[in-house]
């Protein structure tokens, strides 16, 4: 099986030779890195988008053409969030954590380099999963029911939330208002509609990514405005050479990139999708790190562990996809029409019948990821040039792009008033210590894991049992434990070690 | 770099930097949160919040969500009111504040704009604005930017994407 | 691909479709009216769904075949099951550069949120085809037929066995609670996000059975994992292929009293001149003669009919009625 893997491969890469074919990756990720930085204007919408336009071309030359898109756009998630606290995709918001202080700190270079590298590594990772493990890949994704859905959001939610220096009410209140948040609008499970107060505005809800937009992009820009500076990042000295330094130091987090792409590989495949990915990342790699102290003043192992799950997520995503016809991200979701559209019909059948197509998409995912690495890698210093910028200048068209973004999300005015909104919570909330994080990952998971718990509740008619029913939920939940009481745990631990020396003597 | 353009808050001498002690502004944020939280339970006890048969009825898991944002803001709120030794100290400087509305204010007024002339005819004249007002830049620079800006937008999002943003008269004239 | 028309696919890739279709503005002088300008085209409904990729559809076969002298684009609006891109539409009379797909929550969405509109604030244009549901169960399950699968749920009591579907209160509900009104048996709704989701979960196991549109589960079925038992249709699938859809027997046959089928047509708004409706008309006739809408509509199992003018107004009031009495009696309306 090794070795027809392979030699699918290398006919895969054959197909790539055609230069038409290079050059529509070429176009495609650099589109999709313009998707990416455009906040609001996220994978999905920009797949969508442009799929009507690949009408005229073959269905190889078109996947391998949006699925460029996708790679651009999660290299260029990463850019505004490191620069401007603006998280272009869902996914990138956790790399703003360690990201934007790096610039700020005038590391800006580095961060992008490590963002860049860490994706690279990620979906690299990821796509030789693809390449040797998919059908029995494949079948595990079967195994997850609503009910291991929610063990894994639990998941999630366990690893990433720990005490911090704040203080745990207003840590408390943050979580809950990301979750009352997230519960407004329809009820996926009654169709019940909750909070909309009889306004149809309301009905769609508060979107993640329009609160992230105003709360980390517009809050900021008011922070900064009033220590009346401009940002700090500014006199960065800007060259290639950073790249190598940064590069040198990378190696040394491997365990990370490990543990990073096999949560990505796992959430990518089942699926739960890229911005868990992150988050949960972001928080194992805060919670088993030796430096996790430092982590969120700019600490170059934060921007590798979200990056690195969230492409190793968003590459794995696409395995459901072609051999299940089960989307694992909202972009797989928009390119499962497409195929549909261009007269493949994605399952099990897909490999036997359309070899050249799945061989051609899985070598051009090989190929569209040096290729996009390299076309972002020589744009660090243009991006991290970007920050020299006056800030009387940059900041209007900051905002001008965040109101975009947030009225491309759902095509609603409404909604830029709310994301200014949003930046005045941010703003105030950053001045009295609420801290955001939780906020967001409540609002992004709080909606997804209340319809999961619902269903499993609804399959088991109201038996919690369920969530331990098999050893896989059981499992999951398990795990969810123990992380959540990790400090405690580590307390304990450290106590133990350090009494036991003191026996001895 | 052009350090003129960038700001930089004006201390005027006999001036008082006084706004708000962040104690009131604690207190202020902890009444808001209390206050949404109780919409959050009332709206939910509306919708049903027990547990049926086969779980949680639409209103269960909001209303808890309510219940303990009510208890952890009225925690924050109660710590500040019986603390004593409370922050007194200045929430925001004077002249910070000014220059946090400074930018508060014509980006309100920009998304205001957008609903009567759309959103590309309301950027160049937020960017041109903002530029002249908060960064001192002549007129002959602040246009060109302001233009130009919107302009790419336009060709990127209308021409290039064929996603139509919100639009006034002027697009309407030129047959957009 | 030739260089030429490697370059021309290049352009029309970077400017839309406004430059390919100006050079192929139609020689028809019977039209008195044409579009002015990008006609909009609203998706009730989230991106990667069945309707968005139908309208997508339509957008790419359009533009590659030069059908508009203005391109169309696809804009969703999916907020509170739909709610949102009607009112957009309701509330926009006039617009003759506005058109609307629909799919059941036309009629679903007013009556279980309470938003005001329906059928009547807007312009019917044309039906462009009935989507259809099938009854799936895991192929490793012992039911064969219809009859012996709802005879044991019916003799398992309620809420033993689930019935997965899209949405709540929308048409896999409505195809859920009517099976229940026509046999004994008593299911256990479990919604979903989308119907891959839900494909996924029968495969799984994770529930009983599902009421799939065709395309979302015929690679299952082709892959021996699932099994269909019955079609909601009136007669059984015409579908030419590899895939033996006409070998499915319809409920009825099955001994399942009901049928149902779901609407993909479009409406524009209200107050528009009969010249503006007879060129939409027109136009989605001559996309129905595209070789990729006919592929479409056979990997899909899409039941081909067309309509428009009175007869589709006949028709959607009809449906609208239906709908009103099921959902009263299931009791899913808005209190």
């Amino acid at each position: 099986m090794l070795m027809e893997s392979i030699s699918s491969l290398f006919h895969g890469f054959g197909i790539l030779a055609d230069p038409v074919n290079i050059l529509y990756m070429c176009v495609g990720i650099t589109l999709g890195v313009l998707i990416g930085v455009l906040p609001g204007l996220g994978g999905a919408n920009g797949v969508a988008i442009l799929l009507p336009l690949t009408f005229s071309m073959s269905p190889t030359a078109a996947i391998i053409m949006l699925s460029s898109i996708y790679w651009g756009a999660l290299f260029g998630g990463a850019i505004t969030s490191i620069l401007f606290n603006i998280p272009g995709e869902p996914w990138s918001v956790a790399t703003t954590f360690d990201g934007h202080p790096m610039a700020q700190q005038g590391r800006a270079d580095e961060a992008l380099t490590a963002a860049f590298s860490s994706s690279f590594v990620g979906a690299f990772l990821a796509v030789i999963v693809l390449t040797f493990l998919a059908p029995i890949v494949a079948e595990f994704a079967l195994e997850f029911g609503p009910a291991e859905f929610f063990a894994v959001q639990l998941l999630t939610f366990c690893s990433f939330v720990g005490m911090g220096r704040e203080s745990p009410f207003k840590v408390l209140a943050a979580m809950m208002l990301g979750f009352s948040l997230a519960a407004v609008g329809m009820d996926g499970v009654t169709g019940t509609l909750r909070m909309t107060f009889g306004t149809v505005e309301l009905m769609r809800g508060f979107d993640f990514l329009i609160a992230v937009i105003g709360l980390f992009g517009v809050g900021e820009i008011l922070l900064t405005m009033e220590e009346g500076l401009a940002f700090r990042g500014k006199s960065a000295k800007i060259n290639m050479r950073v790249v190598l330094q940064t590069w040198a130091r990378l190696p040394t987090f491997w365990v990370t990139y490990l543990r990073s792409a096999a949560v990505g590989c796992w959430l990518g495949i089942t699926p739960g999708g890229a911005t868990p990915a992150s988050f949960m990342s972001y928080g194992l790699a805060r919670r088993f790190s030796r430096n996790r102290q430092k982590f969120g003043t700019g600490e170059i192992e934060g921007v590798v562990a979200p990056e690195t799950a969230a492409h190793a997520a968003g590459t794995s995503a696409l395995l459901p996809m072609l051999t299940l016809g089960i989307p694992g991200s909202p972009t797989a979701a928009v390119m499962l029409g497409g195929l549909l559209i261009w007269g493949l019909q994605p399952g099990p059948t897909l490999f036997i019948e359309q070899k050249d197509f799945v061989w051609g998409l899985i070598a051009s995912m090989y190929l569209s990821n040096v290729v996009g690495f390299i076309i972002v890698l020589t744009t660090v210093p243009a991006w991290a040039a970007i920050l020299r910028i006056p800030f009387s200048i940059i900041a209007p068209i900051i905002l001008v792009m965040c109101a975009v973004g947030a009225y491309t999300v759902h095509n609603a005015l409404l909604d830029v008033s709310i994301m200014l909104v949003f930046g005045v919570i941010g703003y105030l909330f950053k001045k009295l210590q609420y801290p955001l994080a939780p906020l967001v990952l409540a609002l992004v998971l709080g909606d997804m894991a209340e319809s999961s718990f619902r269903r499993a509740m609804l399959i088991s008619q109201g038996e919690m049992s369920i969530f331990w029913s098999n050893w896989l939920v059981g499992l999951i939940c398990l795990l969810a434990m123990i992380m959540l009481f990790w400090p405690l745990i580590g307390f304990v631990l450290d106590r133990l070690n350090t009494r036991k020396p003191a026996e001895m003597l | 770099m052009s350090d003129k353009h960038d700001l930089v808050p004006e201390h005027k001498p006999g001036q008082s930097e006084r706004t708000v002690s962040t104690r009131a502004m604690e207190l202020a944020v902890a009444a808001a949160l209390m206050l949404v939280a109780a919409v959050v339970m009332s709206d939910s006890w509306r919708v049903g919040a027990g547990w049926a048969v086969d779980g949680p009825q639409a209103g269960y898991f909001p209303f808890y969500i309510g219940v303990i944002m009510f208890v952890a803001s009225a925690i924050t709120f109660g710590v500040h009111v019986l603390t004593k030794a409370p922050d007194l100290s200045n929430f925001v400087d004077r002249s910070a504040l000014l220059l946090v509305l400074k930018v508060l204010a014509p980006t309100v007024g920009f998304v205001v704009l957008i609903e009567f002339v759309g959103i590309y005819v309301a950027a160049a004249i937020f960017i041109s604005v903002f530029m002249v007002w908060l960064g001192s830049y002549s007129l002959v620079k602040a246009i060109p930017v302001g233009v130009a800006v919107p302009a790419v937008l336009f060709w990127l999002f209308e021409i290039m994407f064929l996603i139509p943003l919100p639009k006034g008269p002027l697009e309407a004239a030129l047959g957009y | 691909m030739t260089k030429h028309g490697f370059k021309k696919s290049l352009v029309s890739m970077f400017a839309g479709a406004s430059i390919l279709s100006i050079g192929v503005a139609l020689p028809d002088d019977a039209r008195a009216w044409e579009p002015t300008k990008t006609v909009e085209f609203i998706v009730p409904a989230g991106t990667g769904g069945g309707a968005d990729q139908m309208s997508r559809m339509i957008q790419g076969i359009v533009q590659k075949h030069g059908l508009m002298n203005q391109s169309m684009v696809v804009i969703n609006k999916s907020g509170g099951a739909g709610a949102e891109g009607f009112m957009d539409v309701v509330q926009d009379k006039g617009n003759e550069h506005k058109l609307i797909i629909t799919l059941s929550n036309l009629f679903t969405t007013p009556l279980a949120t309470g938003v005001p509109f329906s059928h009547e604030d807007m312009t019917p244009v044309a039906m462009l085809a009935l989507d259809n549901f099938v009854l799936w169960v895991k192929a490793d399950t012992e039911y064969k037929t219809a009859k012996e699968y709802l005879d044991a749920v019916a003799a398992a009591g309620p809420d033993k066995f689930q019935m997965g579907g899209t949405g709540s209160k929308q048409e896999d509900q409505i195809i859920t609670v009517a099976i229940e009104g026509a046999t004994e048996a008593d299911f256990t709704y479990v919604p979903f996000d989308g119907g891959g989701d839900v494909a996924a979960a029968v495969v799984g196991g994770h529930i009983s059975s599902s009421v799939n549109n065709p395309i979302e589960q015929v690679s299952h079925w082709q892959g021996g994992r699932t099994r269909p038992l019955c079609v909601f249709a009136e007669k059984r699938l015409e579908v030419e292929g590899d895939v033996p859809w006409g070998d499915i027997p319809t409920c009825e046959e099955a001994g399942v009293p009901m049928k149902y089928q779901m609407l993909r047509g479009i409406f524009m708004p209200a107050g528009v001149d009969q010249e503006v409706v007879d060129y939409y008309v027109e136009l989605f006739k001559k996309v129905r003669e595209q070789p990729e809408w006919k592929e479409f509509m056979k990997s899909g199992a899409f039941t081909q009919t067309f309509m428009s003018g009175d007869e589709y107004k006949a028709w959607v009031a009809n449906a609208a009625e239906v709908h009103k009495k099921l959902m009263t009696e299931a009791g899913f309306l808005a209190k």
